[in-house]
Order: structure tokens, then C-alpha cells, then sequence
């Protein structure tokens, strides 16, 4: 019953949103759709917290403690971002980079994202996994290309085209699946649900699985963001407008890690072997290296942090492929504090350059002494974002590490190299933009600063100190996903 | 209908289903790819009609509607009404030049074939063979979207590729569960309204729909 | 018995060489009547035929041997391909050698000489005609070999006669491969005797010709050996597509009366033909020469996908 208020709640707001998205008090509108899912969001995850997991419309819909952490994650991470789009989208609004129509759009495709990603993480169906995360790519696509200039355009254009093509490759391995699971289950829906399939998967047939999950690694691992099938995210991610590149880095990249974890469970089941361990190790690897040394080459802000992401979503994905109490643990808690950070940083990027009229590093100076919130938080998002102490993701890397050593001790070297590069690069651009005088095309603005107070000081929190429902809930994941 | 005599027409299909998509392949005037897409569909329709026949499955017959509603006449119009709004050139040159863009596409179907030939040996279905088939047409219609560079023709190379992983679904497992059917009818709907905003967008920013001047986005610039 | 299949072997050459211009001189006719003019008439070609071997032969100062023998060899490959194919019976003495790849070879011979006598006066007619043509062989040549291997996949035998058989004696089944291999095969066809849309057999535009620019230089006797196998080369392609792909009527062993029906048929279908070649003729505009490589390479991925449906669909 939650869980359909829930998701009704993004759905009708949508609906709203799209007639009123122009009104005066419609980015008011936004942010309270989103508080009441992020409402409703905390009371599934309270009932999943005292009941255990638990299916829903006639089990369409399954729930635990996986996918409800992300759910809260998504709902809060989104109310946030809304709270950050009203003085952000005023703000375009008054630039006249935005009009009447795109003003509707933007708001309605935002909460039809939001309802894409929920949808995506609480339905039991894997064939209705798909169809979601294909909607969140297209409601998201014609956002990215917003402000209709060429570049914007063209990021769009290959966001639509390698996105798509890559989803219909997990369209077949989802076809794959059913074939295996069918054999066992039945015709009909029943051979699609995860309940179902988590029960027979040492069952099902190893070649057909073995074949599937490349399928689903290429088309799941492409919206990841894994190298070599990132080309779209720096695009994507630096040219639509902010809040989008704070919830595309932020939650839809964690929806498709999610998404790639389900099948791996069920491949790793069912052939016996580390097949799909391996792949993920293999592909985190590769993603963490050349993230961490495109970082080297960026000039422009938002395009840096992209990569940024695929580094800390291939560090995600190679602790899931490593498997095991601690790297698992490591990888959910990273995904948790790299979505607040990463969504943090993005704030106060998009303040940044609004102030400066340009995404361009070089312009961008001065930024403590003209706005200080913003500077403060771009500083100390950015050292958390590194990995330094005391933040989340020292933590949450540290985790990571350890499980490296003992499990595999000669790719940690590689791990810590792609660390220290991206440490490096980020640093070596982010110092002269905070620091030195104000220069004189920077516009000061009203600068929304809730959100990122918000999530830095929950970062900081979950460095020093993880509260015991938190780390109850992540133990309870790290036995689902075994 | 014997179920041998329906296995046979089945495969005449999907015979037909893979001369339409290297029809595609080495095809340059649009309107051409615009017809052998909808014929692609029209045997596409056919083939999962007589599976659902020969084997009682009954939502079969309402995706092979489905089917030939959105992939015959829907799409297909769409894009014609499309290309003639924006005046588009009827030829278009590809890019690698046509005879190497044929051999390239007999590799990709001995590997499809090579690929599914364990799941062919699992399969007891009457349609096993054209697995073989379907994932040719999946890897024929992304070698159709490298090769091209319009905009249009990218496009058309993304439906010829879903359409493989329709047949995809009907031939190893006698089509997905209806609710999956239709959210991917959907799905590719709403694909298609996109698209088609977007050719808008391109036009009226570039000035043509050729794909080779947004290549601008590049490292460090 | 040996006797009787050494009759039929005469039999079918002297209907090879006696009906071969009756045929050309068909679709002519037909391809007149198609286009509102008027025609000779279909026994035209034997009177063109007897003209020429009247006339007085005019050899170039230059002409060498190859020159000389070439119109005589072409003559006699053609006619023993002739012998190989079964036209009306499979009932033939040299069944064994009846290979398909003999008979890709065979041709081979034919258009190799052919091409060094174009070159042999050194006009640039003749060289330019012989290039095309052996660019167009190059490419002709595998799709042709694929095309029949697809057939022979299903006859399970590369042997013409074993082939024709295993064909006649099947039930209908609808093969999606042997569909592909007949289209090749047609586009092949058309290919190597030299009609629309590759190469006009009527031009008289020296610079677009192919298969005439080659015996440009030929005049008397040899113009008319010459002429007469391009006329028996056109009969043997159209019937050994019959033979491949429409092998009903052809008599097994032992069959005398089988052997007059399958006379009688091969009339009735090549007749069939004819206007068929005719149709796909006034249909379609010659190509550009450099267009003919997309075509052939069109053929070849017709007969490949043919072999490929063969493995994958049967």
C-alpha cells in the first residue's frame, strides 16, 4: 500500500507539474512532491526494517533491504535537488536560458524520472526493470538538451543513440533469462519475477546465464557509465542543467549499479563460478584507471566530475565484483556517500558557474571570497569527493581496500594509483578556483544552501560514525546479495 | 497447419526478416529504408502470428497486432511525415564503402549463428532455429547505425534492432509476458515522438541531419 | 547400357547445337514484340549463323595463333559443357565428371581465351573489353560457385547429375535457401551471358560494350563459331538453372519415352524463361560499370545467406 502511494505520489506530481511547471510557486510544488515521497519512502523502509522484506501487488512489486536503502537515497536525494533547482532554474529563468514551455518540461520529465528510478528499484518483474530504466533514459534525454544550443544537442544525441542501443542489449539478455527461466517456471510472468528466480538460480542452465550476463553487463554497465561504454556520460552529465547532471550522477547511475547486482546474484548462482564476479572486477578496474587519468585533461567543471563519477561507479562495481562480507558492505556504503557527494559538489558547481556565466575551470576564480558557502562547500565537498578523512567515502574506500588485500592483493596498487591520480587532478583545479581574488565577471546570486549543508554534514556523519540502523542494514544487504 | 508446414514458413520469414535487414545495410535512397522497414515488420508480424497459431500461445496474435500496427503503419508514417517536413535529400552516401559493409555483415551472422548454437541445442521449441536469426538482425542493425551518418538512417538502424530483439523474444521463448510486450511497445513509442523532436532540434541547429558535424564534444577543448 | 546413354549424349548435343540459336532467336523475337518492333523472326540466328561461315575471314597483320584457335576452342568447351549438363536425362556417360566445379572451370577456359584473343591485336577496344570482363568474372565467378554449392548443400552431392536426381525425386518443401541461391543464380545468370542489366548484347557503342568488344576483330567462320557459343552459352546457362531449381520432367536412366516428354518440357520451360529474361530485360536500365561491383557483390551475399539459411534454418 506504501509502496503505491509512493510511487502514485511522483506519478501524479508529474502529471501536475507538467500544466503548472511555469506557475510562480511551481518549483514549491516540486520540492513538496518530492518531500512527501521521500516521506513515504522512510515509512517502506521502516516497514521493511521491522518486517523484513516483503512483496506487493500480487508480487509485482518485492521489497527488501537492498532496494529499499536506495529507494530512501533516490526520494532524498531528489527532494534535495529539488530544493536546489528553485533558486537554481530562477535564476535561468530570469537569464531567459529557459522558456514557458521548457519550464513545464523540465519539472513534469523530473518527477517522471524520479517515478522511471522508484519503479525501476521496487518492481519484482526484471522485464519491467527494463522498461523503467529505458524510461529513465528518455524522459531524460530531451532535459539534457535543454538549452538547445549545439552542444547540448549533440550530447543528447549520443546519450539517446549509445544509451539505447546498449538497452537493447540488456533487452536481450533479459529475454535470455526468461528462456532459462522458463524452462523451470512456466510460461507467462512468473519466470520473470527475482523472488522467483533467486530460489532456483542454482537451477538454471549455466551456458544460457553465462551468455545473458554479457548481454545485461554491456547494457546495464553501459547506463553504469563503465568504460568502454562511457562515451556518453561526460556529455551528458556536463550539458544539461545542474540539478539533471545531480540526479543523473547521483541516483540513476546507482539504479543501473543496482540493476547489474540483481543479475549477478543470479548468474553467480547459477553457473557456480566467479564469471560474473570477475567481469565486474574487470570492468571497475579499467573504468577506475582511465577515469582517473581523463581527469588529468578536463577543463570544463561539470565534465570533470563526470568522469569523477565513472570513477567512483567503477570502485562501486569492483567491490561488488570482489564479493564478501567487507567489500560489500564497502560498496553499498560507497554508493551511499558518493550519491550525497556527488550531488553536493554538483550544487555548488551550478552556483559556481551561474556566477561566472561559463563551466569553463580557467574563468572560475575566487569563489570563497565572492560567495562563501559556496567556496566552503565546494572545498570540502571536494575533499570528501578525494577520499579524505574524516568523510564517508575515506570510509568507505578504506573498506574497499582492506577487502582488496586480502582477497586480491595485487590490483589494490592499481586501485590506489587510480585514487592518487584523480586526487591529483581534482585538487590541482579545484585550489586556484576557491582560493585568489574575485574576479570581475563574477555575478553574485542567491545561492541555495540547504541542500549542500545538508548532505556535507551527512557525509561527515557517516565518516565518523555509522548509526547502528544503518550498519544493521547494510550487514542484513550484504547477506541478501551472497 | 501441420506444425512442420508452420516450422517451414517460419523460416521463410526469418529468411526474409535477415534479406531486409542487409537490405538495409547497403540500401542509399531513404525512402527505400523506409519500406524495406516496414516489409521487415510486416514479416515480423506474419512469423509471430503463425507461432501463435501453431502453438495455441493466444497473446501472441494481439503482439503480432501490436506489432503490426506500430512497425507497419505507425512508425513507417511517422517517418515519412518526418522526411518530408524537413526536406531531407533523398540519397545518402554511407561510410564504409557498401561491398566491405556486406562481408562485415556475413561475419556478424556466422558469429550470431556461432554464439547461439548452445541455446539452440537446449531449446525444444519449434522456433529454436531462428534465435540465430533474430540476434544477426540485432548486430546487422548496429553495424547499419556505425556505418551511417544521418540522422534518419541511425534511427532506422535503432528500429531494425529492436525489431531483431522482438523476434529475438518470439523465437526462444514464444515472446515475453504481455505486460513486458507492452511496456516495450511503449517504451519504443515514446522512443519514436523523442526522435522525431529531436530531428527538429538537429535541423534547425545544424542545419542538416548530418550526424558527422556533432562531433564537436571532444577532451580537453 | 552404355549404348543407349551414348545416344542420349548425342541427342542432347545435337539439341544443344541446334537449338541454341532457335532460343536467342526467341527472345529476340520476344523482346521485339515487347518493345512494338518488328522482328526477323526466331530462325533469324541460323540465317546469321550461314551467312557468316560464307564470308571470307580477315585476319590482322599481328594476329597470332591464340587469335586463330580461340574461336575453335570456345566452340568445342561450350559444346562439351553442353555434353555435362543434364538437359533431358540424367542418364549421361560422363555423370562422374559432371562436377560443378568442372564446369565453373570449363567456363574459365572459355572466357580466358576469350579475353586473350580481345588483347591479342592490341586495339583498345578489344583490351578494354577484356579487363571488364575479367574484373566481372573476378567477382561473378564465387557467387556463381556459392550459389550452386547451396543447391548442392540440399543434393547433398557437387555432382550436377546426383544433384538433379536427389532434386527431382524430393517433395516440395519451401526452402529459404535454395530461394536465395535461385536469385544469385538469376543475377549470375545475367552476368555471364552478357544481358541488361549488365552489359547490352544489342550496343553498338563500342565504349560501353563488354562481351562484344572482346570479338570485335573477328569476321567470317570465326565470327560466326563465335557467335553460335555465346548463343549456346546463353541455352546452357538458362538450362542448367532449370536442371538446379525446376528439375521436374528430366528422365532417370532407362526411359525412352521419359526422354521425349523431357524434350518436350525443356521446350515448354525454356520458352518460360525466355520471356522471363525478356521482362527482367526491358525492365531494367543497364548499370554503371562501377555500380556492378554492389551488384555482384549483392549476388555473392545472396548465395552466402542462402548457404547460411541452410545451416541455420534446416
Amino acid at each position: 500500500m506504501t509502496l503505491l502511494v509512493l510511487l502514485g505520489i511522483s506519478l501524479s506530481f508529474a502529471v501536475v507539474l507538467a500544466f503548472l511547471g511555469d506557475w510562480k510557486y511551481a518549483p514549491e510544488v516540486n520540492i513538496t512532491g518530492s518531500a512527501a515521497a521521500c516521506a513515504t519512502s522512510i515509512l517502506l523502509a521502516l516497514q521493511v526494517y521491522l518486517h523484513g522484506p516483503f512483496t506487493a501487488g500480487s508480487n509485482f512489486f518485492f521489497v527488501d533491504a537492498f532496494n529499499v536503502y536506495l529507494t530512501v537515497l533516490t526520494a532524498f536525494v531528489s527532494m534535495t535537488t529539488a530544493i536546489f533547482s528553485r533558486r537554481y532554474m530562477r535564476v535561468e529563468r530570469e537569464h531567459g536560458r529557459v522558456g514557458h514551455w521548457r519550464m513545464r518540461f523540465y519539472h513534469a520529465m523530473y518527477q517522471l524520472f524520479i517515478f522511471a528510478m522508484l519503479l525501476a528499484l521496487l518492481t519484482n518483474n526484471f522485464g519491467v526493470l527494463w522498461i523503467s530504466m529505458e524510461l529513465a533514459t528518455l524522459s531524460t534525454v530531451l532535459l539534457v538538451s535543454l538549452y538547445r544550443t549545439p552542444n547540448a544537442i549533440e550530447a543528447a544525441w549520443k546519450y539517446f543513440i549509445l544509451c539505447g542501443v546498449g538497452i537493447a542489449q540488456a533487452l536481450f539478455g533479459t529475454v535470455l533469462l526468461y528462456f532459462a527461466a522458463e524452462r523451470l517456471l512456466g510460461v507467462g510472468g512468473e519466470a520473470l519475477l527475482w523472488t522467483n528466480l533467486s530460489h532456483i538460480s542454482g537451477q538454471l542452465e549455466p551456458t544460457v546465464l553465462r551468455l545473458a550476463f554479457v548481454f545485461l553487463m554491456v547494457g546495464y554497465g553501459t547506463k553504469v557509465g563503465l568504460v568502454p561504454l562511457h562515451n556518453w556520460l561526460p556529455d551528458a552529465h556536463s550539458e544539461g542543467p545542474t540539478p539533471i547532471s545531480a540526479v543523473l550522477s547521483g541516483l540513476l547511475l546507482n539504479v543501473a549499479l543496482y540493476a547489474l547486482v540483481r543479475c549477478k546474484v543470479l548468474v553467480d548462482g547459477s553457473t557456480g563460478s566467479h564469471l560474473a564476479g570477475r567481469m565486474l572486477i574487470g570492468f571497475g578496474l579499467l573504468s577506475i584507471i582511465v577515469a582517473s587519468f581523463s581527469l588529468l585533461r578536463q577543463k570544463d567543471i561539470k565534465r570533470m566530475f563526470s568522469y569523477s563519477s565513472i570513477e567512483n561507479m567503477g570502485i562501486a562495481t569492483f567491490a561488488f565484483g570482489i564479493g564478501g562480507p567487507v567489500a560489500t558492505f564497502g560498496a553499498l556504503l560507497h554508493m551511499l556517500v558518493h550519491s550525497l557527494t556527488k550531488s553536493a559538489i554538483f550544487f555548488t558547481v551550478g552556483h559556481a558557474s551561474q556566477m561566472h556565466g561559463t563551466q569553463e575551470m580557467e574563468r572560475i576564480r575566487g569563489l570563497i571570497k565572492g560567495s562563501p558557502v559556496v567556496g566552503w562547500a565546494f572545498i570540502l565537498g571536494t575533499m570528501a569527493l578525494v577520499g579524505m578523512p574524516p568523510f564517508g567515502l575515506f570510509a568507505s574506500e578504506f573498506l574497499i581496500l582492506t577487502a582488496t588485500i586480502k582477497e586480491a592483493p595485487f590490483l589494490a596498487p592499481i586501485i590506489l594509483l587510480g585514487l592518487a591520480v584523480s586526487f591529483a587532478a581534482i585538487f590541482r583545479r579545484v585550489q586556484p578556483m576557491v582560493t585568489g581574488v574575485v574576479p570581475p565577471w563574477q555575478k553574485p546570486l542567491k545561492a541555495a544552501h540547504l541542500p549542500v549543508i545538508l548532505h556535507m554534514a551527512l557525509v561527515l556523519l557517516l565518516g565518523l560514525y555509522l548509526p547502528r540502523f544503518l550498519s544493521d542494514w547494510f550487514h542484513t544487504t550484504v547477506e541478501l546479495l551472497k | 497447419m501441420p506444425v512442420s508446414f508452420a516450422a517451414q514458413i517460419n523460416s521463410v520469414m526469418a529468411a526474409l526478416i535477415l534479406l531486409t535487414a542487409f537490405g538495409l545495410l547497403i540500401q542509399r535512397r531513404i525512402l527505400g529504408l523506409l519500406h524495406l522497414f516496414a516489409w521487415q515488420g510486416l514479416f515480423l508480424g506474419i512469423s509471430t502470428a503463425i507461432v501463435g497459431y501453431v502453438t495455441g500461445v493466444h497473446h501472441l496474435f494481439v503482439s503480432s497486432i501490436l506489432t503490426l500496427t506500430l512497425k507497419v503503419v505507425l512508425l513507417p508514417w511517422i517517418l515519412y511525415a518526418l522526411i518530408r517536413k524537413l526536406n531531407i535529400r533523398k540519397e545518402i552516401e554511407t561510410l564504409v564503402n557498401i561491398p566491405a559493409t556486406m562481408l562485415i555483415g556475413i561475419a556478424l551472422v556466422i558469429f550470431s549463428y556461432h554464439l547461439t548454437a548452445p541455446i539452440t541445442q537446449l531449446s525444444s521449441l519449434v522456433t529454436r532455429s531462428t534465435l540465430a536469426v533474430a540476434l544477426a538482425t540485432v548486430m546487422l542493425g548496429l553495424l547499419m547505425m556505425v556505418t551511417r551518418h544521418h540522422a534518419v538512417t541511425q534511427i532506422i538502424g535503432f528500429l531494425a534492432l529492436e525489431n531483431g530483439l522482438f523476434f529475438a523474444a518470439t523465437s526462444a521463448t514464444y515472446g515475453m509476458p504481455m505486460v513486458v510486450e507492452l511496456g516495450v511497445a511503449l517504451d519504443l513509442l515514446i522512443a519514436a515522438f523523442i526522435f522525431g523532436i529531436f530531428f527538429f532540434h538537429i535541423n534547425t541547429t545544424f542545419d542538416s541531419l548530418d550526424v558527422e558535424q556533432m562531433a564537436k564534444l571532444k577532451e580537453g577543448d | 547400357m552404355i549404348a543407349y546413354s551414348l545416344l542420349i549424349e548425342a541427342v542432347q548435343v545435337l539439341i544443344l547445337l541446334f537449338a541454341a540459336p532457335l532460343f536467342a532467336g526467341w527472345v529476340k523475337t520476344v523482346k521485339c514484340r515487347m518493345q512494338g518492333r518488328t522482328y526477323a523472326g526466331v530462325f533469324q540466328p541460323y540465317r546469321d549463323i550461314a551467312r557468316l561461315f560464307s564470308k571470307e575471314v580477315i585476319l590482322a597483320e599481328n594476329a597470332s595463333w591464340i587469335f586463330r584457335i580461340t574461336p575453335y576452342i570456345v566452340f568445342g568447351v561450350t559444346v562439351i559443357i553442353g555434353g555435362i549438363i543434364p538437359l533431358i536425362s540424367t542418364d549421361l556417360p560422363f555423370a562422374a565428371t559432371a562436377d560443378v566445379i568442372a564446369l565453373v572451370m570449363l567456363f574459365a577456359i572459355i572466357r580466358f581465351f576469350t579475353a586473350l584473343a580481345g588483347m591479342d591485336i592490341g586495339t583498345a577496344f578489344g583490351g578494354m573489353g577484356s579487363s571488364r570482363e575479367m574484373t566481372i568474372a573476378s567477382l561473378a565467378e564465387p557467387a556463381m560457385l556459392m550459389a550452386i554449392f547451396t543447391v548442392s548443400l540440399a543434393g547433398k552431392s557437387t555432382s550436377l547429375t546426383h544433384m538433379v536426381q536427389v532434386m527431382a525425386q524430393g517433395e516440395l518443401l519451401l526452402r529459404p535457401s535454395l530461394a536465395f541461391a535461385l536469385l544469385a543464380f538469376i543475377m549470375v545468370h545475367l552476368t555471364e551471358t552478357g544481358r541488361v542489366p549488365v552489359d547490352n548484347p544489342s550496343t553498338h557503342l563500342e565504349l560501353t560494350m563488354i562481351h562484344e568488344a572482346m570479338i570485335l576483330e573477328y569476321s567470317g567462320r570465326h565470327l560466326a563459331l563465335m557467335e553460335w557459343a555465346s548463343m549456346m552459352k546463353l541455352f546452357i546457362f538458362s538450362a542448367l538453372g532449370i536442371a538446379l531449381f525446376c528439375p521436374w520432367g528430366i528422365a532417370p536412366a532407362e526411359d525412352f519415352p521419359g526422354m521425349l516428354v523431357a524434350i518436350v518440357l525443356l521446350a515448354a520451360k525454356l520458352a518460360v524463361l525466355g520471356v522471363i529474361l525478356v521482362l527482367i530485360e526491358t525492365g531494367l536500365a543497364k548499370m554503371r560499370l562501377f555500380r556492378l561491383t554492389e551488384y555482384l557483390g549483392s549476388a555473392f551475399l545472396l548465395a552466402t545467406l542462402g548457404m547460411l539459411s541452410f545451416f541455420i534454418l534446416e
